[in-house]
């Protein structure tokens, strides 16, 4: 039987999304995102990350900027830690409409050749970077479905298409989750629901530091402007503007004004 | 009937009998036969809830030695109080009517849970010594982290193995509200729901608080199931009329939709009403269902409440007979056993006829939506 499903166009979204849940979002791009979505988007975020205090600082300031957040302390290497990350945040925000799988691991630093790295690293960075968003994607994606809305982003990077020497645990598995992502992208054509990988570029985090210690910070993109544009790409995505294809935000036109991204 | 004993290895790995309550007749059927055995126009309407870790082990702090309970919640009460039914010592491996009672508990008396979670006892509301009203120490995201890292999936003794929280989740579940899995929806695979799709059956959802099935007491088991709380979008009740305009039939998805659907006719005097609700109905042979026209279950015997309501599907000497067709060859019951879709046949219509829907022929295919 043949399993294409008949062409016809991709059904509308019936409301805004409302709710999110971040991955690795205590800092960096994550906690940008978090930030954007909560303050600019008016949606209730879930923040995910492994270390409670750094994780609960960013919650208390979302919250006293006047956000809805919510910390949830948990590891997504953890395949029993998946619906418990995902009960907790719909218990307290109602459905999850939103999935950013932004946690990442580069596996053990400085950086080093494939022929240095040992197997359980990787397979260590697999669980983190491929299986982890995986599984999660799995336990929101099909209440989304059910209920026509929703968007997954996965947070990749250009070492998914670059053979960088030395980057080959954490891009091998970067392509994969692209891979991941556009098959299926491939399987949600005919839903409401969005998928899409997008790579971020180079930014001023902690992980970029840790990967390239020599770098300029100057000479890096603030993770704050990044996730503004990764918000308003979410809201064109939901809004059937964007296809499911991989992004690249740099190539992202600025967002509006605060408040006045469609 | 044997119980089916472990999570089948996918989960559409189950049968299906198919019951036409009018005609009689039964069929056993692959559950992957599904979209076949419904007409273009159909609905069928799936309960979303996410199954919560209900199962909180812990011991009773009461002057001497600390006795271990087990508390089975059933869901938030008024406002912060949750309901619950304590059990005694032992775990799900022993039969829930053999284990031993709990210890007697007094309002204001503390159970201390793994994790560190505190539960005070607040009332005991009968029917029964086992069923309490608690206040958690915490409340809130803290609460709903506590239950998480402390509770377990409620089970009973036959499982062959400890559950883990992904082996009680249907494929579409959304918010954690269920006590119990709402298992009649377990086998259904996307696969699955794409053929459904395609074949003009639509699906719509609602949001039930399944509760527990047993409790080891009877005098509360004689009145379960307690109320549970419910939610219906507007876009399920819209629906269900377009479906019934069209002359298509109404099948809930497991007990628990049939409970929802049919207090919210109820309430909305025959005509659903979207929205939150408590479903108070204990729905039996005796109860004129108002709005649902069949029913997608798991097997379950005669001897539980959930058989009852399948009395207002079919009449018992039908069902007597599904049963032992289904005794004979090999069904299996409980949560990841076996299933029935009880439904009647639709009145056939000019250019289909019963014989080409059996089949799954292409008659059905070329009516309109």
């Amino acid at each position: 039987m043949s399993t294409r499903t008949p062409s016809q166009s991709r059904p509308r979204p019936s409301s805004p999304l409302r709710t999110a849940l971040i991955t690795g979002a205590s800092r960096g791009l994550g906690l940008g995102l978090a930030r954007s979505l909560a303050l600019e988007h008016g949606m209730k975020v879930a923040l995910v990350a492994r270390t409670r205090a750094p994780l609960e600082a960013a919650v208390a300031e979302i919250e006293s900027a006047g956000g809805e957040a919510l910390a949830i302390v948990a590891d997504v290497a953890d395949k029993r830690a998946i619906h418990a990350i995902v009960g907790q945040a719909a218990a307290s925000l109602g459905d999850i409409d939103l999935l950013v799988n932004n946690a990442s691991s580069l596996g053990p630093t400085p950086l080093r050749p494939l022929l240095d790295n040992e197997c359980e690293d990787f397979g260590a960075v697999l669980e983190t970077n491929l299986l982890g968003p995986f599984r999660l994607t799995k336990a929101v994606l099909g209440s989304m479905v059910l209920r026509g809305r929703g968007v997954v982003v996965q947070i990749s990077s250009d070492a998914a298409l670059e053979a960088y020497p030395e980057w080959g645990l954490y891009g091998s598995s970067k392509a994969a989750l692209d891979h991941l992502t556009r098959i299926w992208a491939a399987e949600l054509e005919d839903s409401a629901v969005g998928i899409f990988a997008v790579d971020p570029g180079e930014m001023n985090t902690r992980m970029h530091a840790e990967a390239i210690p020599e770098a300029d910070p100057e000479s890096l993109a603030d993770p704050r402007q990044v996730a503004r544009k990764i918000a308003a790409m979410i809201q064109a995505a939901q809004t059937g503007v964007l296809g499911k294809t991989r992004l690249v935000a740099g190539e992202w036109p600025e967002p509006a004004a605060q408040g006045q991204v469609a | 009937m044997s119980p089916a004993t472990a999570p089948p290895g996918h989960r559409d790995e189950v049968r299906l009998l198919e019951v036409d309550p009018r005609r009689g007749s039964v069929f056993d059927h692959p559950f992957r036969d599904l979209p076949e055995l419904l007409e273009p126009g159909d609905l069928l309407v799936v309960n979303d809830a996410a199954t919560l870790p209900a199962s909180l082990r812990g011991e009773l702090e009461r002057g001497g030695p600390r006795s271990p309970v087990e508390l089975r919640l059933l869901g938030p009460a008024e406002g912060s109080r949750w309901r619950a039914v304590l059990f005694g010592s032992g775990d799900w491996q022993l039969d829930t009517d053999l284990r031993p009672p709990p210890p007697r508990v007094e309002i204001g008396d503390a159970i201390e849970l793994r994790g560190g979670l505190v539960a005070r006892i607040d009332g005991r509301p009968g029917p029964g010594d086992r069923l309490v009203e608690l206040s958690f120490d915490r409340e809130g995201p803290e609460l709903w982290a506590g239950l998480y890292a402390a509770g377990r999936p409620v089970q009973y003794s036959h499982l062959r193995e400890a559950l883990e929280l992904w082996s009680v989740q249907t494929v579409f579940a959304g918010r954690p509200w269920a006590v119990e899995m709402p298992s009649a929806g377990r086998p259904l695979t996307w696969s699955l729901i794409r053929r459904l799709r395609r074949r003009g059956v639509e699906l719509a959802r609602l949001t039930h608080a399944a509760g527990l099935s047993a409790t080891g007491e009877p005098e509360l088991d004689a009145a379960l199931p307690l109320p549970e709380r419910y939610s219906i979008p507007a876009a399920t009740v819209a629906a269900i009329e377009a479906s019934r305009a069209r002359g298509g039939r109404i099948i809930a998805v497991g007990t628990t939709v049939v409970r929802a659907l049919e207090s919210a006719a109820l309430e909305g005097g025959g005509r659903p009403r979207a929205g939150a609700g408590w479903a108070k109905l204990i729905i039996t042979g005796e109860r004129e269902l108002e709005l649902v026209d069949g029913l997608l279950t798991g097997m379950h015997d005669p001897s539980e409440s959930h058989y009852r309501l399948l009395q207002a599907f079919a009449p018992a000497r039908v069902l007597e007979a599904a049963w032992s067709a289904a005794l004979e060859a090999g069904y299996r019951s409980h949560e990841f056993g076996d299933t029935a879709l009880i439904l009647p046949g639709r009145q056939p219509t000019p250019g289909w006829t019963t014989a080409s829907r059996s089949r799954g022929a292409a008659g059905g295919e070329t009516r309109p939506r």
